[in-house]
């Protein structure tokens, strides 16, 4: 269907119920009770969760194919996100031609980049990426204050042009992104006895968007020129003798998870209409790279895992303070209450960055796989034939 | 290739579920209370945004320290800090307008974006009826915006910056710190005592907003009364080695530096400036002479001895003898066994007019806050008597004009006071070029 395999379509569609169900699933906990806490489904988050997915596909199809290991991705997403508040505050506040100029600038900004890093390989091309990255961000961040707003980032202002819509809304305010008329920020709030489900605009805009950008990535995994990616990381020596020029097909899908990227930055800035230089730090170039790794590079669901676990630890783990804690062992004897909540404070709250760090080294000695190992060999477990028969199929690493 | 193809009941189910996905969100939310996030009747939820990792982790620390100090005053536990000394009596340490105060915290990382999602999720899950905090302006500045877009309070921390309630200003944004021009202003007649009006000054300016108004508040303020800036050069916000930048300023025919830098770039620059013998230096028949507009105690902790007879100016000191200022620094060092620091106080001082406008106001609602706070006077909070101005929503108070101690007792006793320049003085018109290019907009209550 779609002109996908089986396999391949049932992966779209389980994808597409765990994001249209999002709202449901990331809310297990009723409103109100201790386990609140762990909620994640309201509307940052779950933006994030997607955009960032968006991310670690275009990412993945760089890197789990080819093998080159970009670390200037971020650059691609900073750009993506300047071009479409620019819009905004220029055009309209509708969200497309935001998104489309997006992807225009960070696929042009890609090739600019692409073609001049990729005349080298391996760890070469990563310091190239880096640098340009990095170049990137301090011309953000300083020189180019007057494009970029600098510091204080990129933000809409009571007195900007906005040509085809309104500059200012009837109450004297900014008007918010919106889709015809449709904010990104409206959300549908359902009670059902204790449990609180928000179902929002710009979540599902961003949804969607992610299940084409999923789409697309099967297809390239599963067409020729996936094929010939695969061959490049496998062995790009013997590519050459037999008479194959490798690099028009490394730029192109490097000029593709650019766009990804800059989809990925029109998007945030859609939802949020802001974009900071810090967004192409190198900071975040690496994140994406860990999210890659983490999920598992090479798969298809994977990047989509790793993006939404780091996102997961990244606002609800740094969020739990001491005195939660402290509430969550009051049962204990004081003096051990003390004792438990020392021996735990320090991986939770503003030390969130460590206990990720420790996942992430679990994760590399025993599931190199990433996490999509780990479900595999969960599934192993439960029965050895089903694995046998599941084993070629899509979700497995590249190599 | 699989040989699925779409049934008509599939069609018509998918249709049925997408068309209703589309129409939900349509749906606008609309409370009763007619603003965003209305608290409940027992507890109100504040957010506390403040960097706890990063180069300014350390003011964070300070700051949640005082958030959490206000908090227990406000519900009164404790010893009830400045609640006492406040010249608005309507808080009575029975929480906010009845309701408990409860707190979420978040950490901005020094960051644009993170303290935006920080924030957001404040908003979105955690129902936060105000958002304070930030520990750089940058992050202020964007935060301030997703506020106003909200329908949110937006209390300022610690924000230097003439932007915050300049270009930057928002209608549901106030700041109670002060800011780049006001330091200029309240520097340079002490700086002319000091030094004479004869004066050749060079510029090492941090390459970000903040350090672009402050060099401009400085240099204009120090130009009016005649001294003459050599040169400005911008040093990268990443630098910790600023020898390079250093060594020219000895023969650039200057005889003042002035380190327009925060944070670890101030530490680094004027530990590398002492290194180079600049203190001891001659230049133009004249001492040579170092000036750090913005001053923190935690700062003149990092460079040590080398803060020693250098000028700076500062929102607060705990070393102030008023009974505000006493009281804070009581109840702080009671709990924390050390005295707070600027950052702190002006974090606690911004949940205490945030409750008490929404007590004189008798409700909840930010246009109703912002009414409250509009052109608003009191006095006892530590600075003095202190205006919130209505036009740009900036507090105008006392500036104080410290020093680096020569011999510091401990660690904690790093500056001395030189003058508390009076608000007379650091006063200006809220269309100051400095200031110009922004517009307040009007509250808005979301929801």
């Amino acid at each position: 269907m779609l002109g996908l395999e089986k396999k391949d379509f049932q992966l779209l569609l389980i994808v597409i119920g765990l994001t249209l169900f999002a709202p449901f699933l990331l809310n297990p906990f009723p409103e109100g009770s201790d386990l609140a806490q762990f909620n994640a489904g309201y509307p940052d988050l779950m933006q994030r969760f997607v955009i960032f997915g968006i991310f670690a596909i275009g990412f993945n199809i760089l890197f789990g194919l080819t093998g080159y290991l970009s670390f200037g991705h971020a650059a691609f997403l900073g750009a993506g996100s300047y071009g479409a508040v620019w819009m905004f505050k220029l055009l309209s506040m509708n969200v497309l031609p935001a998104i489309a100029i997006s992807v225009v600038i960070a696929g042009l900004f890609s090739l600019l980049i692409g073609y001049v890093s990729l005349r080298r390989s391996g760890i070469y091309f990563s310091i190239l990426t880096l640098a340009f990255a990095q170049m990137s961000f301090a011309l953000a961040y300083s020189v180019l204050t007057p494009i970029t707003g600098g510091e204080t980032g990129l933000q809409l202002a009571l007195s900007d042009p906005r040509i085809f819509g309104a500059a200012q809304t009837a109450t004297g305010n900014i008007p918010v992104p919106a889709l015809f008329g449709l904010e990104m920020r409206s959300s549908f709030e359902w009670n059902v006895g204790a449990w609180l489900f928000t179902f929002n605009a710009g979540y599902y805009l961003a949804a969607f968007f992610m299940i084409i950008a999923f789409y697309i990535s099967i297809r390239i995994f599963r067409s020729p020129f996936g094929m010939m990616l695969r061959a490049i990381k496998s062995n790009q020596t013997r590519m050459s003798y037999t008479g194959l020029n490798a690099r028009p097909y490394t730029l192109a899908a490097f000029v593709i998870s650019g766009m990804y990227a800059g989809l990925a930055g029109g998007l945030m800035a859609s939802m949020d209409p802001l974009a900071g230089a810090e967004r192409m730090q190198w900071t975040a170039s690496g994140e994406v790279v860990l999210m890659t790794i983490l999920g598992g590079a090479g798969t298809l669901i994977g990047p989509v895992l790793g993006a939404g676990m780091i996102k997961y630890f990244e606002n609800i783990f740094s969020k739990i303070n001491e005195t939660i804690l402290h509430g969550w062992f009051a049962f204990l004897p004081d003096g051990l209450e003390d004792v438990v909540v020392a021996m735990i404070y320090p991986f939770i709250g503003k030390g969130w960055h460590l206990t990720l760090g420790i996942m992430f080294m679990l994760v590399v000695i025993f599931l190199p796989g990433g996490l999509v190992q780990g479900g595999q060999k969960i599934g192993a477990l439960f029965s050895r034939k089903k694995a046998e028969e599941t084993k070629p199929n899509a979700t497995e690493p590249a190599e | 290739m699989s040989n699925n193809s779409f049934s008509r009941r599939g069609v018509l189910k998918t249709g049925m579920v997408a068309s209703a996905g589309l129409a939900l969100p349509q749906y606008l939310r609309a409370q009763e209370s007619g603003f965003t996030n209305a608290p409940g009747a027992s507890e109100v939820i504040l957010g506390f945004n403040v960097p706890q990792t990063g180069p300014y982790a350390d003011e964070g620390a300070d700051e949640l320290r005082a958030y959490e100090l206000a908090v227990e005053h406000l519900n009164g536990e404790g010893d009830g800090g400045m609640l006492g000394t406040f010249s608005s009596q309507a808080l009575e340490g029975a929480g906010i307008l009845g309701r408990r105060v409860g707190y979420v915290t978040g950490d901005t990382q020094t960051k644009s974006d993170a303290a935006r999602a920080s924030a957001r999720s404040m908003i979105e899950k955690d129902g936060a009826i105000m958002i304070t905090g930030g520990s750089s302006s940058g992050v202020a500045v964007a935060v301030q915006a997703l506020c106003q877009e909200a329908g949110i309070i937006f209390m300022a921390g610690l924000t230097h910056s003439n932007d915050t309630t300049g270009k930057d200003k928002r209608a549901n944004g106030f700041r109670h710190f002060f800011n780049s021009y006001m330091s200029g202003a309240a520097l340079a007649p002490v700086l002319q005592a000091a030094y004479g009006s004869d004066r050749k000054a060079y510029h090492l300016t941090a390459d970000y907003n903040w350090g672009y108004t402050t060099e401009e508040a400085v240099r204009t303020s120090t130009e009016a009364m005649g001294w003459e800036t050599v040169n400005t050069v911008l040093t990268p916000l990443t630098q910790t080695d600023f020898s390079s930048y250093i060594a020219p300023v000895l023969n650039s025919g200057a005889d003042v530096l002035v380190l327009n830098h925060y944070g670890g770039n101030m530490v680094n620059s004027l530990t590398n400036a002492v290194q180079f013998g600049l203190r001891e230096a001659q230049a133009n028949g004249k001492n040579f002479e170092i000036v750090v507009p913005l001053y923190s105690r935690l700062m003149a902790r990092g460079a040590g001895s080398a803060v020693a007879g250098i000028f700076g100016s500062t929102n607060w000191h705990w070393s102030l003898q008023d009974a505000g200022s006493q009281a804070f620094v009581r109840s702080f060092g009671t709990k924390y066994g050390f005295p707070p620091s600027q950052a702190a106080h002006t974090c606690y001082v911004q949940t205490l007019l945030y409750a008490d406008a929404v007590t004189r106001a008798g409700s909840f609602n930010p246009c109703a806050v912002v009414e409250a706070l509009e052109d608003f006077e009191f006095d006892g909070l530590g600075n003095g008597p202190t205006l919130y101005r209505g036009e740009d929503h900036q507090c105008f108070k006392d500036v104080l004009v410290v020093k680096g101690k020569e011999n510091p007792e401990n660690e904690f006793d790093l500056l001395e006071i030189v003058e508390i320049t009076p608000v007379a003085q650091v006063t200006y018109p809220a269309d100051h070029p400095q200031f110009a290019g922004g517009a307040l907009g009007t509250c808005n209550p979301g929801a």
